[in-house]
């Protein structure tokens, strides 16, 4: 097989933190090469849906393919790969990165590095990348590019002496980072005669098209009509549009090695397709798949109740219909006590669950009950059988129980010095074990071991409130390790509520329990009688808080007669009833569930 | 519609509302009105007499038992006003010989000079809005006039009046149970026959409601609320006036008759701006209510007869859930038959159990079925979970 450079194309990526000025960049290099008319230009020209917009956050992986004159007189095309920043996609992140050669690593110049940026960058250097650093916002008064060099040589490991001084704001210096993806980043390699092997790197559901797939080409070449075949899944389509994007989908009669571009497929949901499959020529198939695919592996769950029993059946249809452009979404029908029919939902990550919840109520107008987030479980059973546990009320018996293990992750946190004490305490606090803790500059980078049950109960909103915002964080998932885990049940006048059961560690029960009693405390209406509610492991009960009865309701005049009002106070009363859940004789407020279920407090 | 002939006979009363005051009471949500200009008494005599026809015409031959005149404030109007309306009622219905008549009444000196008035209009019983025994307070509720005043109005107006009462409201901010227990020992030094023992609710849409919401008024606590609740049955049953019903006290048969039609859930007939009505005409019995602008009141009556906007026929359930609502309110409870006649359902056995259980709810030795003492203070959450 002979490999062939294809000089005239750089494929490359953006790496930058949340706010360092990513697309912003994207939006100027894609103005600057004239490839969208200034009059159809908009902000985050490459963040399409609402949500990525509005968050600054990437979800899908987008690409455009930008033609440009360089200084030396050629014609090249360039290929900027717009790839999700959030660990919650490492995976797709991963995959956009094996699309390139090279990557933009964005620094804000006064900011300087931030944990997600040496996530991510660490993913670029895994996957092979030349990297041009480019120091942003370099005309704000705060900016210290020659610290922020040094910072990105010290803490990266990587030359920072020609880092690209830029404004994506104003559009200094972008003529500069133009000319150094084409000197400084390479081009791709590839053999146009050898079997077609492309990499799957994302795909998405598109009302008129079906699925659009995006394809970086190794090897060979793809075009229309062509009948192909994707490895993983063995499934067979045949090509029927074949194009690049410009960022509108532009038709083609056919991509080469170190193309990047779209296909379509008469291919039905989104989750026919797998990212980084490896799509090969149905009779001519290449000799084997692209190392590094792996199948989307939720590690979040949580359970999503319609507030109204009759939007049930929308709530499924809306979820099919998210299902269809998101296959690391999962699903499926649970029932509780407490909160009706609803699904066990799994997430790749918190942001992932974030972003389907605001998808379902924004797009599809649905009022959403969402429990605590939990992670999934490994239980060893004494038969030496092993369950994965996805929710808390399915337990097994104890006594059939080897050992539960629970995922770990690693996380990285970037703090100002002067809340490391406070971080440091927070990570002890949720058993995190030290790994390394070193300065960047005034900065404290701590390194973390964590359970990534004490992560998703609200660790990140506590890390934002005691270093009032300026502490970063940025994990990634290692293991599963056993632990004294136990199951907390949660008592309602003696009766156990299965909705607010978890697994907790058992260092952590006592804390966890007292925080949930003296929520719910507050969250259950007073009865005619009191109403004790306990936090028990087994039959221990580990906390406690008393929801005193009523001492006085009585409605003391009854104006002239007046009777109308009082019915419609008492069919308020009883509307009211409706949306409580019955426990023994206690009625709780579906609002208190949400209340208590909600990972913040 | 025949009367029942038992010891829980409801009567049929008349309503009727004269809506103005000189100012609005702070805590007051009721349909009252303040008018810089005179009211022409005169017009509003024509409409509350067309009223009258139009409700005699929808539940004819009725024997009057009780007539109350509410507001506002009725003894704003003229002693010859509140005549000319008798009169009226009396042209239409048969006014039961010893019928009560009730006029509430401001105690000022003012109003006290007409007292006599009302008396020779056929008014035999006044109630008198007195409200606080201290001026402090007095002053902190609205109200226009001193304690002096009003307990020289009380006196004219036992003096005057074959019955009389007086209310007064407690759970006032910053009142204790000292200055509570005080106060009713001096109320209850002018021996009364009937006392109405409101304790402080704030209402949506009064100065009230938007001084707490302001922080400027600390809402009631209901502990607090409880324990001056305690206290005054307590008191109020050693002076041997128990409460027969939520808020009042009277001696045995000095009850106020008009005010057990409604919660006896009777028949009652509701005239004037903002006035209810219960009436059992031949399409069933009928919730009734009228316009409260009294301007607009007026228009409507002088354009068609009547002032009603809302007139509708009560289902079974709704008859149900009101006459629970009412009757429960009662000392003497209500008969379970009667509910079930009324709303085609029986109560719910398990939730009586479940009641009883609690000790809130009780039967009598006749089948009745009553709040107890410790209910009471509950009673809103008792009702609500029988009618459920």
């Amino acid at each position: 097989m002979t490999t062939h450079t294809f000089d005239n194309i750089r494929n490359f990526s953006i790496v930058a933190h949340i706010d360092h000025g990513k697309s912003t960049l994207a939006d100027r290099l894609i103005q600057q090469t004239g490839t969208v008319a200034a009059r159809d230009m908009v902000e985050q020209v490459l963040d399409s849906m609402d949500i990525e917009r509005e968050r600054g956050i990437t979800i899908k992986a987008q690409t455009v393919r930008l033609d440009y004159k360089a200084k030396d007189g050629k014609n090249y095309i360039l290929n900027l790969m717009d790839t999700p920043g959030h660990v919650d996609f490492a995976y797709e992140v991963s995959r956009s990165l094996a699309a390139c050669e090279g990557s933009l690593l964005v620094v804000d110049a006064s900011q300087g590095v931030e944990a997600q940026t040496l996530a991510n960058v660490y993913h670029a250097i895994d996957a092979g990348h030349d990297i041009v650093p480019v120091l942003n916002k370099i005309d704000l008064p705060a900016a210290e590019p020659e610290r922020i060099k040094q910072q990105i040589e010290d803490v990266i490991g990587i030359d920072a002496s020609e880092a690209v001084p830029i404004s994506a704001k104003t559009g200094l210096g972008i003529d500069l980072v133009l000319e150094a993806i084409v000197t400084r980043l390479p081009p791709p390699k590839g053999d146009e005669s050898a079997p077609l092997k492309a990499l799957l790197v994302d795909s998405w559901y598109d009302a008129y098209l079906g699925v659009v797939v995006l394809v970086r080409i190794i090897d060979g070449t793809m075009k229309k009509g062509q009948r192909i075949k994707m490895m993983g899944t063995d499934a067979h389509y045949e090509i029927e549009k074949i194009g690049v994007f410009k960022p509108k989908m532009t038709d083609m009669p056919l991509l080469g090695p170190g193309e990047v571009g779209f296909i379509t497929a008469q291919i039905k949901q989104v989750a026919d397709t797998r990212v980084g499959d490896t799509i090969t020529d149905e009779k001519r198939g290449c000799a084997e798949a692209l190392p590094g695919f792996k199948p989307a592996q939720p590690v979040v769950f949580c359970g999503l109740f319609p507030v109204d029993a009759a939007d049930f059946e929308d709530l499924r249809a809306a979820m099919g219909r998210l299902r269809l452009n998101d296959a690391s979404f999962s699903y499926e029908m649970e029932t509780s006590a407490a909160l009706g029919f609803g699904f066990r939902c799994g997430f790749l990550g918190l942001l992932h669950l974030e972003i389907i919840q605001e998808r379902l109520s924004r797009e599809f107008n649905l009022d959403l009950i969402a429990t605590a987030p939990s992670v999934v479980y490994q239980i060893k059973l004494t038969n030496g059988e092993q369950i994965d546990l996805h929710n808390p009320a399915d337990m097994p018996d104890v006594v059939k129980i080897e050992e539960i293990a629970e995922p770990w992750i690693r996380a990285t946190i970037l703090t100002p010095d002067e809340h490391l004490g406070s971080v440091l305490k927070l990570c002890q606090e949720r058993r995190g074990l030290q790994i390394d803790l070193s300065y960047i500059g005034k900065r404290a980078m701590a390194v973390y071991d964590l359970p990534l049950n004490e992560v998703v109960f609200d660790f990140y909103d506590r890390l934002k409130s005691i270093s009032k915002g300026y502490a970063s964080f940025d994990y990634v998932i290692t293991d599963y390790r056993a632990g004294d885990l136990v199951k907390m049940s949660i008592l309602v006048n003696a009766e156990p509520v299965d909705a607010l059961s978890m697994l907790v560690h058992r260092s952590r029960a006592d804390m966890r329990g007292r925080g949930m009693v003296e929520k719910l405390k507050d969250l259950i209406p007073p009865h005619m009688f009191q109403i004790p509610i306990q936090a028990a492991l087994g039959g221990k009960i580990i906390a406690r808080e008393t929801v005193r009865a009523l001492r006085k309701d009585v409605t003391a005049k009854c104006y002239g007669g007046d009777a109308s009002r009082k019915r419609k106070l008492l069919d308020k009363q009883k509307e009211g009833k409706k949306r409580m859940r019955q426990f023994g004789k206690v009625e709780i407020p579906q609002e208190a569930f949400i209340a208590a279920l909600k990972m913040d407090n | 519609m025949p009367s029942q002939s038992s010891a829980f006979d409801p009567g049929f009363g008349v309503y009727v509302h004269w809506p103005f005051c000189l100012s609005k009471c702070p805590y007051c949500d009721f349909n009252s009105h303040v008018r810089a200009a005179p009211v022409d008494e005169a017009r509003y005599v024509a409409a509350f007499q067309a009223e009258l026809v139009h409700r005699a015409a929808l539940a004819p031959g009725r024997q009057v038992s009780s007539i109350f005149f509410g507001g506002g404030t009725p003894s704003l109007m003229k002693p010859q006003t509140v005549g000319a309306i008798l009169e009226a009622i009396g042209s239409h219905w048969n006014i039961t010989p010893g019928a009560e008549i009730t006029l509430e009444a401001n105690p000022t000196s003012v109003e006290a000079e007409r007292f006599r008035g009302y008396r020779a209009a056929g008014v035999n019983r006044v109630s008198l809005g007195v409200q606080a025994m201290n001026d402090a307070d007095l002053k902190a509720l609205g109200r226009m006039h001193s304690a002096a005043e009003a307990m020289a109005a009380v006196d004219v107006a036992t003096s005057v009046f074959d019955r009389a009462s007086f209310d007064l409201i407690y759970a006032r901010p910053n009142q204790s149970l000292q200055d509570w227990r005080l106060e009713l020992q001096e109320a209850l030094r002018r021996a009364p026959e009937h006392l109405s023992l409101y304790q402080l609710t704030i209402e949506p849409g009064t100065m009230f409601e938007r001084l707490v919401e302001a922080g400027k008024l600390a809402p009631p606590d209901p502990d607090m609320g409880r324990a001056l609740w305690d206290l005054t049955q307590e008191m109020m049953e050693q002076a041997g006036m128990p409460a027969y019903e939520v808020s009042n006290h009277a001696r045995p048969g000095a009850e106020s008759r008009h005010n057990l039609v409604y919660w006896r859930y009777g028949e009652y007939a509701g005239v004037g701006p903002g006035a209810h009505g219960r009436l059992l005409t031949t399409r069933g019995r009928m919730a009734q209510s009228t316009e409260k602008h009294p301007e607009k009141w007026l228009a409507a009556v002088e354009g068609q007869g009547h002032g009603l906007i809302e007139d509708e026929i009560l289902s079974a359930s709704a008859q149900g859930d009101e006459f629970l609502l009412m009757g429960l309110r009662l000392r003497e409870g209500v008969d379970p038959q009667r509910f079930q006649r009324m709303s085609g359902r029986a109560l719910d056995p398990a939730r009586i159990k479940g009641l009883e259980g609690y000790g809130f709810l009780e039967r009598t030795a006749q089948g009745r079925l009553r709040v107890t003492a410790e209910g009471f203070p509950l009673l809103d959450s008792v009702i609500a979970e029988l009618a459920a």
